[in-house]
Protein backbone atom coordinates (compact mmCIF):
# COMPACT_ATOMS: atom_id res chain seq x y z
CA UNK A 1 0.00 0.00 0.00
CA UNK A 2 1.16 3.09 -1.06
CA UNK A 3 1.83 6.38 1.02
CA UNK A 4 -0.87 8.53 -0.33
CA UNK A 5 -3.39 5.07 0.35
CA UNK A 6 -2.37 5.13 3.87
CA UNK A 7 -2.56 9.12 4.21
CA UNK A 8 -6.09 8.89 2.61
CA UNK A 9 -6.91 7.01 5.69
CA UNK A 10 -5.57 9.52 8.77
CA UNK A 11 -8.44 10.77 9.07
CA UNK A 12 -11.18 7.83 9.20
CA UNK A 13 -8.39 6.78 11.49
CA UNK A 14 -8.72 9.26 13.81
CA UNK A 15 -12.41 9.76 13.36
CA UNK A 16 -12.16 5.57 14.45
CA UNK A 17 -14.17 4.80 11.32
CA UNK A 18 -12.38 2.27 9.78
CA UNK A 19 -12.90 -1.29 10.19
CA UNK A 20 -11.45 -3.08 12.70
CA UNK A 21 -9.03 -4.59 10.43
CA UNK A 22 -8.26 -1.68 8.78
CA UNK A 23 -7.71 -0.06 12.29
CA UNK A 24 -5.14 -2.45 13.35
CA UNK A 25 -3.37 -2.24 10.21
CA UNK A 26 -3.17 1.42 10.05
CA UNK A 27 -1.70 1.43 13.83
CA UNK A 28 0.83 -1.31 12.99
CA UNK A 29 1.44 1.12 9.94
CA UNK A 30 1.64 4.13 12.14
CA UNK A 31 4.63 2.81 14.20
CA UNK A 32 6.25 2.25 11.09
CA UNK A 33 5.88 5.47 8.86
CA UNK A 34 7.38 9.00 10.61
CA UNK A 35 5.20 11.15 7.93
CA UNK A 36 1.68 9.38 8.60
CA UNK A 37 2.39 9.00 12.06
CA UNK A 38 2.77 13.04 11.89
CA UNK A 39 -0.35 13.48 10.33
CA UNK A 40 -2.39 11.17 12.51
CA UNK A 41 -0.85 13.58 15.22
CA UNK A 42 -1.53 16.40 13.76
CA UNK A 43 -5.03 15.66 12.96
CA UNK A 44 -5.91 14.31 16.60
CA UNK A 45 -4.93 17.54 17.81
CA UNK A 46 -7.05 19.41 15.53
CA UNK A 47 -9.87 17.78 16.70
CA UNK A 48 -9.08 17.66 20.52
CA UNK A 49 -9.02 21.45 19.62
CA UNK A 50 -12.41 22.15 18.32
CA UNK A 51 -13.40 19.38 20.27
CA UNK A 52 -12.65 22.05 23.11
CA UNK A 53 -13.20 24.87 21.38
CA UNK A 54 -16.56 23.97 20.06
CA UNK A 55 -18.32 23.27 24.11
CA UNK A 56 -18.76 26.70 24.03
CA UNK A 57 -22.00 27.19 25.14
CA UNK A 58 -24.16 26.00 28.09
CA UNK A 59 -27.84 26.59 28.44
CA UNK A 60 -29.06 28.56 31.08
CA UNK A 61 -30.45 27.08 34.40
CA UNK A 62 -33.88 28.64 34.04
CA UNK A 63 -34.28 27.26 30.50
CA UNK A 64 -33.50 23.98 31.46
CA UNK A 65 -35.89 24.17 34.46
CA UNK A 66 -38.48 25.09 31.83
CA UNK A 67 -37.86 22.62 29.15
CA UNK A 68 -37.48 19.60 31.95
CA UNK A 69 -41.20 20.98 33.62
CA UNK A 70 -42.73 20.84 29.95
CA UNK A 71 -41.83 17.42 29.26
CA UNK A 72 -41.57 16.08 32.50
CA UNK A 73 -44.10 13.37 32.60
CA UNK A 74 -45.72 14.54 36.11
CA UNK A 75 -46.81 17.64 34.53
CA UNK A 76 -47.57 15.93 31.39
CA UNK A 77 -49.58 13.75 33.51
CA UNK A 78 -51.50 16.54 35.22
CA UNK A 79 -52.44 17.69 31.48
CA UNK A 80 -53.32 14.58 30.56
CA UNK A 81 -55.90 13.40 33.31
CA UNK A 82 -56.57 17.46 33.23
CA UNK A 83 -59.99 16.72 30.64
CA UNK A 84 -60.62 13.56 33.65
CA UNK A 85 -60.40 16.26 36.64
CA UNK A 86 -62.46 18.11 34.58
CA UNK A 87 -65.20 15.67 34.38
CA UNK A 88 -64.83 14.37 37.98
CA UNK A 89 -65.23 18.17 38.99
CA UNK A 90 -68.45 18.15 37.02
CA UNK A 91 -69.56 14.72 38.70
CA UNK A 92 -68.92 16.37 41.72
CA UNK A 93 -70.74 19.01 41.59
CA UNK A 94 -73.61 17.32 40.05
CA UNK A 95 -73.80 14.90 42.66
CA UNK A 96 -73.16 17.95 44.97
CA UNK A 97 -75.97 19.92 43.47
CA UNK A 98 -77.97 16.83 43.48
CA UNK A 99 -77.60 15.71 46.97
CA UNK A 100 -78.54 19.72 48.20
CA UNK A 101 -81.34 19.40 46.27
CA UNK A 102 -82.67 16.29 47.26
CA UNK A 103 -81.89 16.93 50.73
CA UNK A 104 -83.49 20.65 50.60
CA UNK A 105 -86.43 18.76 48.96
CA UNK A 106 -86.58 16.08 51.61
CA UNK A 107 -86.47 18.90 53.94
CA UNK A 108 -89.60 21.07 52.76
CA UNK A 109 -91.37 18.07 52.41
CA UNK A 110 -91.08 17.34 56.05
CA UNK A 111 -91.83 20.66 57.08
CA UNK A 112 -94.90 20.78 54.57
CA UNK A 113 -95.94 17.33 56.54
CA UNK A 114 -95.00 18.60 59.80
CA UNK A 115 -97.28 22.01 59.22
CA UNK A 116 -100.22 19.76 57.55
CA UNK A 117 -100.06 17.33 60.74
CA UNK A 118 -100.25 21.03 62.74
CA UNK A 119 -103.27 22.35 60.39
CA UNK A 120 -105.13 18.41 61.30
CA UNK A 121 -104.14 18.31 64.72
CA UNK A 122 -105.80 21.89 65.50
CA UNK A 123 -108.84 21.86 63.24
CA UNK A 124 -109.44 18.53 65.45
CA UNK A 125 -108.86 20.26 68.64
CA UNK A 126 -112.12 21.36 70.45
CA UNK A 127 -110.85 24.71 70.25
CA UNK A 128 -108.71 25.23 66.75
CA UNK A 129 -108.27 28.84 67.06
CA UNK A 130 -107.17 31.06 69.93
CA UNK A 131 -108.37 34.21 69.47
CA UNK A 132 -112.01 33.68 67.58
CA UNK A 133 -112.94 36.41 65.43
CA UNK A 134 -113.49 37.48 61.39
CA UNK A 135 -112.03 40.99 62.38
CA UNK A 136 -108.70 41.38 60.83
CA UNK A 137 -107.64 44.09 63.15
CA UNK A 138 -108.86 41.74 66.27
CA UNK A 139 -106.93 38.58 65.10
CA UNK A 140 -103.66 40.63 63.92
CA UNK A 141 -102.98 42.61 67.05
CA UNK A 142 -103.36 39.62 69.03
CA UNK A 143 -100.28 38.56 68.29
CA UNK A 144 -98.05 41.46 69.23
CA UNK A 145 -95.61 40.13 71.63
CA UNK A 146 -96.17 36.95 70.63
CA UNK A 147 -94.51 36.62 67.43
CA UNK A 148 -90.94 38.49 66.58
CA UNK A 149 -93.09 39.78 63.32
CA UNK A 150 -95.76 41.25 61.93
CA UNK A 151 -97.92 41.16 58.97
CA UNK A 152 -100.75 42.31 56.72
CA UNK A 153 -104.15 40.65 56.60
CA UNK A 154 -106.02 41.00 53.49
CA UNK A 155 -109.60 42.78 53.14
CA UNK A 156 -111.63 39.80 52.35
CA UNK A 157 -115.19 41.45 51.11
CA UNK A 158 -116.05 40.28 47.98
CA UNK A 159 -114.54 37.32 48.43
CA UNK A 160 -115.68 33.73 49.11
CA UNK A 161 -113.19 33.63 52.34
CA UNK A 162 -114.16 34.65 55.83
CA UNK A 163 -111.36 34.46 58.98
CA UNK A 164 -112.19 32.20 61.83
CA UNK A 165 -108.80 33.13 64.08
CA UNK A 166 -105.63 32.69 64.75
CA UNK A 167 -103.42 30.74 66.86
CA UNK A 168 -99.46 30.43 67.68
CA UNK A 169 -97.89 27.75 65.85
CA UNK A 170 -94.19 26.92 66.10
CA UNK A 171 -91.96 25.01 63.70
CA UNK A 172 -88.60 24.87 63.45
CA UNK A 173 -88.67 25.93 67.41
CA UNK A 174 -89.42 29.10 65.98
CA UNK A 175 -92.75 30.71 66.87
CA UNK A 176 -95.35 31.93 63.77
CA UNK A 177 -99.05 32.55 63.14
CA UNK A 178 -101.37 30.57 62.09
CA UNK A 179 -104.84 31.73 60.85
CA UNK A 180 -107.12 29.83 59.32
CA UNK A 181 -110.05 31.30 57.26
CA UNK A 182 -113.18 29.33 55.57
CA UNK A 183 -113.54 28.74 52.37
CA UNK A 184 -117.49 27.25 52.02
CA UNK A 185 -117.04 23.69 54.16
CA UNK A 186 -113.29 23.95 54.08
CA UNK A 187 -111.00 25.61 56.45
CA UNK A 188 -107.25 26.80 54.75
CA UNK A 189 -104.18 27.44 57.63
CA UNK A 190 -102.59 30.50 56.52
CA UNK A 191 -98.96 30.13 58.86
CA UNK A 192 -96.18 33.09 58.61
CA UNK A 193 -92.84 32.35 60.19
CA UNK A 194 -89.74 34.13 60.07
CA UNK A 195 -87.53 32.97 56.91
CA UNK A 196 -84.86 32.10 58.66
CA UNK A 197 -81.93 30.76 57.06
CA UNK A 198 -82.83 27.07 57.54
CA UNK A 199 -86.44 27.53 56.47
CA UNK A 200 -84.60 29.79 53.24
CA UNK A 201 -82.47 26.56 52.91
CA UNK A 202 -85.65 24.19 52.55
CA UNK A 203 -87.60 26.02 50.16
CA UNK A 204 -84.80 27.33 47.71
CA UNK A 205 -87.24 28.72 45.70
CA UNK A 206 -89.42 31.63 46.11
CA UNK A 207 -92.40 30.42 45.38
CA UNK A 208 -93.36 26.37 45.63
CA UNK A 209 -96.75 24.61 45.47
CA UNK A 210 -96.95 21.09 46.88
CA UNK A 211 -99.56 18.05 47.39
CA UNK A 212 -98.86 16.74 50.72
CA UNK A 213 -101.48 13.54 51.16
CA UNK A 214 -103.90 15.39 49.37
CA UNK A 215 -103.64 18.76 50.98
CA UNK A 216 -102.86 21.47 48.48
CA UNK A 217 -99.69 24.26 49.83
CA UNK A 218 -98.87 27.23 48.34
CA UNK A 219 -96.07 28.83 49.71
CA UNK A 220 -93.92 32.21 49.13
CA UNK A 221 -91.51 34.18 51.21
CA UNK A 222 -92.29 38.32 51.25
CA UNK A 223 -90.28 41.11 53.12
CA UNK A 224 -88.07 38.22 55.27
CA UNK A 225 -91.33 36.33 55.91
CA UNK A 226 -92.43 32.76 54.69
CA UNK A 227 -95.77 32.08 53.87
CA UNK A 228 -97.99 28.54 53.99
CA UNK A 229 -101.17 28.46 52.80
CA UNK A 230 -102.79 24.61 53.05
CA UNK A 231 -105.79 22.61 53.35
CA UNK A 232 -108.00 20.47 51.51
CA UNK A 233 -109.86 22.90 49.71
CA UNK A 234 -109.89 23.49 45.87
CA UNK A 235 -106.31 24.32 44.45
CA UNK A 236 -107.48 27.06 43.40
CA UNK A 237 -109.05 28.67 45.96
CA UNK A 238 -106.11 27.87 48.01
CA UNK A 239 -104.15 29.93 45.22
CA UNK A 240 -106.62 32.75 45.17
CA UNK A 241 -106.69 33.08 48.98
CA UNK A 242 -102.66 33.36 48.59
CA UNK A 243 -102.86 35.92 45.95
CA UNK A 244 -104.95 38.20 48.50
CA UNK A 245 -102.43 37.48 51.10
CA UNK A 246 -99.83 38.42 48.77
CA UNK A 247 -101.32 41.25 47.81
CA UNK A 248 -101.88 42.53 51.65
CA UNK A 249 -98.14 41.95 51.77
CA UNK A 250 -97.03 43.94 49.58
CA UNK A 251 -99.66 46.65 49.81
CA UNK B 1 -48.99 3.29 34.98
CA UNK B 2 -50.64 4.38 31.96
CA UNK B 3 -48.84 3.83 28.36
CA UNK B 4 -48.69 7.73 28.09
CA UNK B 5 -46.91 7.97 31.43
CA UNK B 6 -43.92 5.01 30.80
CA UNK B 7 -43.84 6.95 27.01
CA UNK B 8 -43.20 10.09 28.91
CA UNK B 9 -41.11 8.64 31.42
CA UNK B 10 -38.62 7.20 28.47
CA UNK B 11 -38.77 10.12 26.28
CA UNK B 12 -37.24 12.01 29.09
CA UNK B 13 -34.59 9.88 30.22
CA UNK B 14 -33.51 9.41 26.36
CA UNK B 15 -33.75 13.40 26.05
CA UNK B 16 -32.62 15.41 29.07
CA UNK B 17 -29.25 13.65 29.05
CA UNK B 18 -29.00 15.42 25.50
CA UNK B 19 -30.11 18.93 26.68
CA UNK B 20 -26.12 20.23 27.02
CA UNK B 21 -25.25 18.85 23.37
CA UNK B 22 -28.54 20.30 22.10
CA UNK B 23 -28.37 23.48 23.15
CA UNK B 24 -24.55 23.84 22.34
CA UNK B 25 -25.33 22.60 18.80
CA UNK B 26 -28.12 25.07 18.21
CA UNK B 27 -26.18 27.93 19.20
CA UNK B 28 -23.42 27.52 16.83
CA UNK B 29 -26.15 27.23 14.29
CA UNK B 30 -28.57 30.01 15.31
CA UNK B 31 -25.85 32.73 17.03
CA UNK B 32 -27.45 33.68 19.63
CA UNK B 33 -28.81 32.42 22.94
CA UNK B 34 -32.51 33.71 22.41
CA UNK B 35 -32.80 31.89 19.28
CA UNK B 36 -31.22 28.40 20.51
CA UNK B 37 -33.44 28.54 22.97
CA UNK B 38 -35.91 28.81 20.94
CA UNK B 39 -34.56 26.22 18.86
CA UNK B 40 -34.49 24.05 21.68
CA UNK B 41 -37.73 24.41 22.96
CA UNK B 42 -39.10 23.80 19.53
CA UNK B 43 -36.63 20.41 19.35
CA UNK B 44 -38.25 19.14 22.72
CA UNK B 45 -41.81 19.64 22.02
CA UNK B 46 -41.77 18.09 18.56
CA UNK B 47 -39.52 15.22 19.15
CA UNK B 48 -41.98 14.30 22.45
CA UNK B 49 -45.09 14.88 20.71
CA UNK B 50 -43.25 12.71 17.63
CA UNK B 51 -42.02 10.12 20.07
CA UNK B 52 -44.56 7.52 19.33
CA UNK B 53 -42.84 7.37 15.83
CA UNK B 54 -39.56 6.87 16.86
CA UNK B 55 -38.20 3.32 16.73
CA UNK B 56 -36.79 1.76 19.21
CA UNK B 57 -33.67 -0.10 19.36
CA UNK B 58 -32.52 2.94 16.50
CA UNK B 59 -30.47 6.20 17.36
CA UNK B 60 -32.62 8.30 19.77
CA UNK B 61 -29.35 10.84 19.15
CA UNK B 62 -29.21 11.20 15.39
CA UNK B 63 -33.30 11.33 15.61
CA UNK B 64 -33.47 14.17 17.77
CA UNK B 65 -30.37 15.94 16.77
CA UNK B 66 -32.41 15.95 13.12
CA UNK B 67 -34.96 16.89 14.12
CA UNK B 68 -33.22 20.12 15.67
CA UNK B 69 -31.38 20.34 12.34
CA UNK B 70 -34.46 20.20 10.43
CA UNK B 71 -36.28 22.63 12.62
CA UNK B 72 -33.44 25.22 12.29
CA UNK B 73 -33.21 24.65 8.33
CA UNK B 74 -37.04 26.10 8.39
CA UNK B 75 -36.41 29.05 10.72
CA UNK B 76 -35.75 32.32 9.45
CA UNK B 77 -32.22 32.33 10.39
CA UNK B 78 -31.57 29.35 8.67
CA UNK B 79 -33.27 29.96 5.96
CA UNK B 80 -30.85 32.64 5.68
CA UNK B 81 -27.80 30.47 6.71
CA UNK B 82 -28.19 27.68 4.01
CA UNK B 83 -28.37 29.46 0.69
CA UNK B 84 -24.74 31.00 1.64
CA UNK B 85 -23.25 27.62 1.14
CA UNK B 86 -21.05 28.26 -1.99
CA UNK B 87 -20.99 24.53 -3.20
CA UNK B 88 -23.57 21.49 -2.99
CA UNK B 89 -22.56 18.01 -1.93
CA UNK B 90 -22.80 15.63 -4.98
CA UNK B 91 -20.12 16.72 -6.80
CA UNK B 92 -18.26 17.30 -3.93
CA UNK B 93 -14.11 16.37 -4.39
CA UNK B 94 -13.68 13.12 -2.69
CA UNK B 95 -11.89 12.40 0.58
CA UNK B 96 -8.41 12.96 -0.21
CA UNK B 97 -5.44 12.82 1.55
CA UNK B 98 -4.83 15.06 4.79
CA UNK B 99 -3.65 18.25 3.84
CA UNK B 100 0.30 18.45 4.40
CA UNK B 101 0.74 21.92 2.54
CA UNK B 102 -0.33 23.11 5.56
CA UNK B 103 2.45 22.95 7.91
CA UNK B 104 3.84 23.19 10.69
CA UNK B 105 0.14 22.54 12.23
CA UNK B 106 1.15 21.77 15.33
CA UNK B 107 2.83 25.11 15.47
CA UNK B 108 -0.31 26.69 13.94
CA UNK B 109 -2.08 24.95 16.70
CA UNK B 110 0.04 26.22 19.32
CA UNK B 111 -0.74 30.06 18.67
CA UNK B 112 -4.31 29.52 18.13
CA UNK B 113 -6.06 30.80 20.60
CA UNK B 114 -9.51 28.86 22.00
CA UNK B 115 -11.08 32.03 20.61
CA UNK B 116 -9.65 32.62 17.44
CA UNK B 117 -10.77 28.84 16.76
CA UNK B 118 -14.05 29.67 17.87
CA UNK B 119 -14.17 32.71 15.40
CA UNK B 120 -12.80 30.53 12.97
CA UNK B 121 -15.82 27.85 13.15
CA UNK B 122 -18.10 30.63 13.75
CA UNK B 123 -17.10 31.52 9.96
CA UNK B 124 -17.56 28.15 8.21
CA UNK B 125 -20.50 27.75 6.29
CA UNK B 126 -23.82 25.71 8.50
CA UNK B 127 -22.81 22.99 6.38
CA UNK B 128 -19.66 22.61 6.77
CA UNK B 129 -20.09 24.15 10.64
CA UNK B 130 -22.15 21.53 11.50
CA UNK B 131 -20.42 18.00 10.46
CA UNK B 132 -17.22 19.21 12.39
CA UNK B 133 -19.18 19.77 15.13
CA UNK B 134 -21.43 16.58 15.43
CA UNK B 135 -18.30 14.52 14.58
CA UNK B 136 -15.50 16.20 16.91
CA UNK B 137 -17.82 18.13 19.73
CA UNK B 138 -20.30 15.34 19.22
CA UNK B 139 -18.64 12.39 18.65
CA UNK B 140 -21.20 11.28 16.16
CA UNK B 141 -20.08 8.41 13.96
CA UNK B 142 -20.30 8.70 10.26
CA UNK B 143 -23.42 6.84 9.72
CA UNK B 144 -24.66 9.18 12.89
CA UNK B 145 -23.88 12.65 11.25
CA UNK B 146 -25.46 10.51 7.91
CA UNK B 147 -28.98 9.94 9.73
CA UNK B 148 -28.52 13.51 11.21
CA UNK B 149 -27.91 15.73 8.55
CA UNK B 150 -29.73 13.62 5.77
CA UNK B 151 -27.11 12.80 3.44
CA UNK B 152 -25.12 9.93 2.66
CA UNK B 153 -21.89 9.04 4.22
CA UNK B 154 -19.41 9.70 1.57
CA UNK B 155 -21.57 13.42 1.59
CA UNK B 156 -20.75 13.09 5.69
CA UNK B 157 -16.88 12.16 4.84
CA UNK B 158 -16.41 15.25 1.94
CA UNK B 159 -17.80 17.62 3.81
CA UNK B 160 -15.57 16.61 7.00
CA UNK B 161 -12.33 16.81 5.14
CA UNK B 162 -13.85 20.07 3.39
CA UNK B 163 -14.66 21.97 6.71
CA UNK B 164 -11.26 20.83 8.48
CA UNK B 165 -9.22 21.86 5.88
CA UNK B 166 -11.84 25.33 5.46
CA UNK B 167 -10.77 25.65 9.41
CA UNK B 168 -7.25 25.69 9.21
CA UNK B 169 -6.94 27.72 6.24
CA UNK B 170 -9.19 30.19 8.47
CA UNK B 171 -6.69 29.74 11.42
CA UNK B 172 -4.00 30.40 9.53
CA UNK B 173 -5.35 33.35 8.09
CA UNK B 174 -6.11 34.71 11.63
CA UNK B 175 -2.70 33.85 13.38
CA UNK B 176 -0.64 35.16 10.46
CA UNK B 177 -2.80 37.97 10.46
CA UNK B 178 -2.16 38.60 14.18
CA UNK B 179 1.49 37.91 14.32
CA UNK B 180 2.08 40.85 11.07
Amino acid sequence: MTTDIWRSKVERYIDAELSDEDMRAMSEHLRECASCSSDALQQLQWKRAIRIAGQRYGPAAEFRRRINHQISPQTRLAWYWKPAFALAAVAVILVAGWFAYSTSQGRSQQLCSELVDIHVADLAASTPVEVVSSDRHTVKPWFQGKVPFTFDLPELENSPFTLAGGRLAYLNHEPGSELIYDVRRHHISVFIFRDTPELARSFSSKDVSRDVLKFYIESWSAHGLRYFVLGDANPTDIQQLAALLKQAGNG
Amino acid sequence: MSTAQTSADQFEQLAMPLFDSLYNFAHWLTGTREEAEELVQETYLKALKGFSGFEQGTNFRAWIFRILRNAFLTSRTGLKAMPTVPFDVADEETVTAAVSEETPESLLLRRASQDAIQAALEQLPVIFREVVLLCDVEDMSYEEISQTVGVPIGTVMSRLHRARRALRQLLQEKVHGSCQ
